[in-house]
């Protein structure tokens, strides 16, 4: 079973959208290695002919009657925002320069 | 007063409340009183409500003096797992990232505790994002083991466990994602139930892994734990994977098992949750159990469940897979910490990148990358895939073992509570601590754990029962049964063998 490179895992922690220093990132390469050993094991069993299952009981769709309900109080909700302005986010630029 | 009220369960403080013996003040007061003489040593709580939870017991007080008709429960304490919000009272998920959050609204089920005006006492300590089975993963420092301050609690819910454990609290919350409340349950000589999955709403829980989370009751019985249950459980509209039925009976179920007769009722043995990696006085309690439950009239067999061996695998790309998604909302736009990077541009997903950084603990970052990495392009068939096939597995053994027997029983935790950073380090270690309370988690199934003992290191141990979806009243008549024939060869509760406390003086 091949490991995870520290490559790999800063590639990922920027799909993530994690800052990793460089101690972290070595030291996520040697214990995501070890965990990703369970994925041998798991294919031992988990054959074509047998069904994945996604949820632990039986669900079909559920639906209510659409109805406008009362949202949060706008000022409840940006008392916890980092920052706010004229009763919305302030969040910073979207996009980069290029 | 000669008793101390701190020491009685849920049920007797609600009939003390009912004759009007005491207060729900007075209770209030002396579990706030506990909490501020042992909780310095043992870090239970991230959060103590003293004035929020004496307003409610005031409230009861003033209600049942004017002769209103309450809830049974009305007026007595309860404490909440920080990853539950709670309406004006910080919830922080055992997070930097959170610090000082205070959500504007409650989940479902503390709309439920306040509705039946239990006074909230705060909120418990637990390993951040309820990743981890000792609370050192907390941002906020280890919960303490009343049992032996230098071991763990166990995890994710230690604080509530040990709360509990501690006399701090009768009743708490805990959330159960691979046995985060069964676990703990073990190894404090607490009571602690997973019920079915979608038994009690995921509304306003912060969600670990989707499929799995479940939150139940803590307690120091059987009986308190199936009170509990019925408050907080049953259909909630606002969580689409709700179970939209009534409850079993559930506090019938543990008055029925209380008078002590099983007969009729198959309890089957796993054979894959024993023998090797279990500690002998674990194994040792539990082969005792079994003849007390044989006692009681129990018909014991023995079940085999060949996935469960790969139940830990697949729990484990599973759980990080549905946590890397869960936990995207952490981006320090609406809510929470915000981080700018120190140099380059302040753009919005340099500032997420910066903010989760700083904000999340190392097991968080562990858990992210891990599922990122299962469900990045090219490797989701591999990983998530593979592992729901072996879900499927899982049920199946779980149905065929089902036939055989009403209930499952194993030893809840391999081992008594480690010491802190025995296990630290390594993660599979850790993880192999809920190598019998994941497949409940993988199925949907309920669980129990039943204090059922001290091993040779004097530490408790724990007796979980597992049953079908939506027969949890099964666990509770056999627990119930299980913990009234112990108490009786205990001559009280285990609890009342754990050491006393250092308490700190009040200056009240």
């Amino acid at each position: 079973m091949s490991t995870i490179s520290r490559d790999e895992v800063a590639r990922v922690a920027a799909l993530a959208r994690i800052d990793l220093r460089s101690d972290e990132v070595d030291r996520l390469a040697g214990e995501l290695a070890v965990i990703v050993e369970s994925i041998a094991r798991v294919s031992q069993v988990a054959t074509a002919d047998v069904p994945a299952t996604s949820h632990p009981l039986p669900l079909t769709n559920v639906f209510r009657a659409d109805v406008p309900v009362p949202a949060l109080p706008v000022a409840d909700v940006l008392a916890a925002a980092p920052q706010q302005e004229d009763g919305r986010f302030l969040v910073p630029q979207i996009l980069g320069e290029e | 007063m000669s008793t101390d009220i701190t020491r009685l369960s849920a049920a007797e403080l609600a009939g003390a409340l009912a004759r009007g013996d005491v207060s729900s003040t007075e209770v209030t007061q002396a579990h706030l009183d506990r909490i501020a003489a042992v909780d310095g040593d043992l870090n239970a709580f991230l959060h103590v409500s003293s004035q929020d939870a004496l307003a409610t017991a005031q409230d009861v007080d003033a209600r049942r003096a004017a002769g209103e008709e309450l809830h049974p429960l009305a007026g007595v304490p309860i404490a909440v797992k920080d990853v539950v919000v709670t309406r004006g009272m910080p919830t922080t998920a055992g997070s930097k990232i959170l610090e000082g959050w205070i959500p504007p609204y409650d989940a479902t089920l503390v709309e439920r505790l306040r509705a039946a005006r239990l006074p909230i006492l705060g909120k418990t300590n637990m390993d951040e994002f309820a990743m981890g089975s000792s609370t050192e993963h907390s941002a906020y420092g280890n919960t303490c083991n009343p049992w032996d301050l230098g071991r763990i609690p166990g995890g994710s819910g230690g604080g509530s466990a040990a709360a509990v454990a501690a006399f701090e609290a009768p009743l708490a919350i805990g959330t159960d994602t691979g046995g985060s409340i069964r676990q703990p349950g073990a190894v404090t000589g607490t009571v602690g139930v997973k019920p079915t999955y979608g038994g009690v709403s995921r509304y306003g829980l912060i969600a670990m892994a989707s499929s799995l989370d479940q939150a139940g009751p803590v307690t120091r019985t059987v009986l308190d734990a199936a009170l509990l249950h019925e408050l907080i459980g049953g259909h909630d509209p606002r969580d689409s994977t709700s179970i939209p039925e009534p409850l079993p009976a559930l506090v019938e179920a543990a008055r029925q098992g209380a008078t002590g007769d099983l007969s009729g009722v198959r309890v089957g043995v796993v054979t894959e949750l024993s023998g090797e990696g279990y500690q002998e006085g674990v194994s040792a309690r539990f082969a005792e159990s079994l003849e007390v439950l044989r006692g009681l009239g129990a018909e014991i067999v023995e079940v085999s469940c060949p996935s469960f061996t790969y139940a830990l695998d697949a729990y484990y790309l599973i759980m990080p897979s549905e946590a890397s998604s869960n936990l995207a909302k952490f981006d320090g736009m609406r809510f929470g910490l915000r981080v700018e990077p120190t140099e380059g541009p302040v753009t919005a997903e340099r500032v997420m990148a910066a903010t989760r950084g700083a904000g999340f603990g190392d097991e968080v970052k562990r858990r992210i990358i891990l599922g990122t990495y299962a469900l990045s392009a090219g490797y989701y068939d591999a990983y998530y895939g593979s592992a729901q096939k072996v879900r499927t597995l899982i049920q199946r053994d779980f149905a065929a073992a089902f036939e055989k027997a009403d209930v499952l029983v194993s030893p809840t935790a391999p081992t008594t509570a480690f010491r802190f950073g025995e296990k630290l380090d390594d993660p599979l270690a850790m993880y192999l601590n809920d190598v019998a309370t994941i497949p409940a988690n993988l199925a949907g199934v309920p669980g129990m754990s039943v204090p059922n003992g001290l091993s040779d290191d004097g530490l408790p141990v724990g007796f979980q029962i597992l049953a079908p979806a939506k027969a949890d009243d099964r666990m509770y008549r056999v627990g119930a049964a299980l913990e009234a024939a112990l108490e009786k060869t205990w001559g009280g509760s285990l609890l009342a063998q754990a050491p006393e406390l250092k308490t700190t003086e009040l200056t009240r």
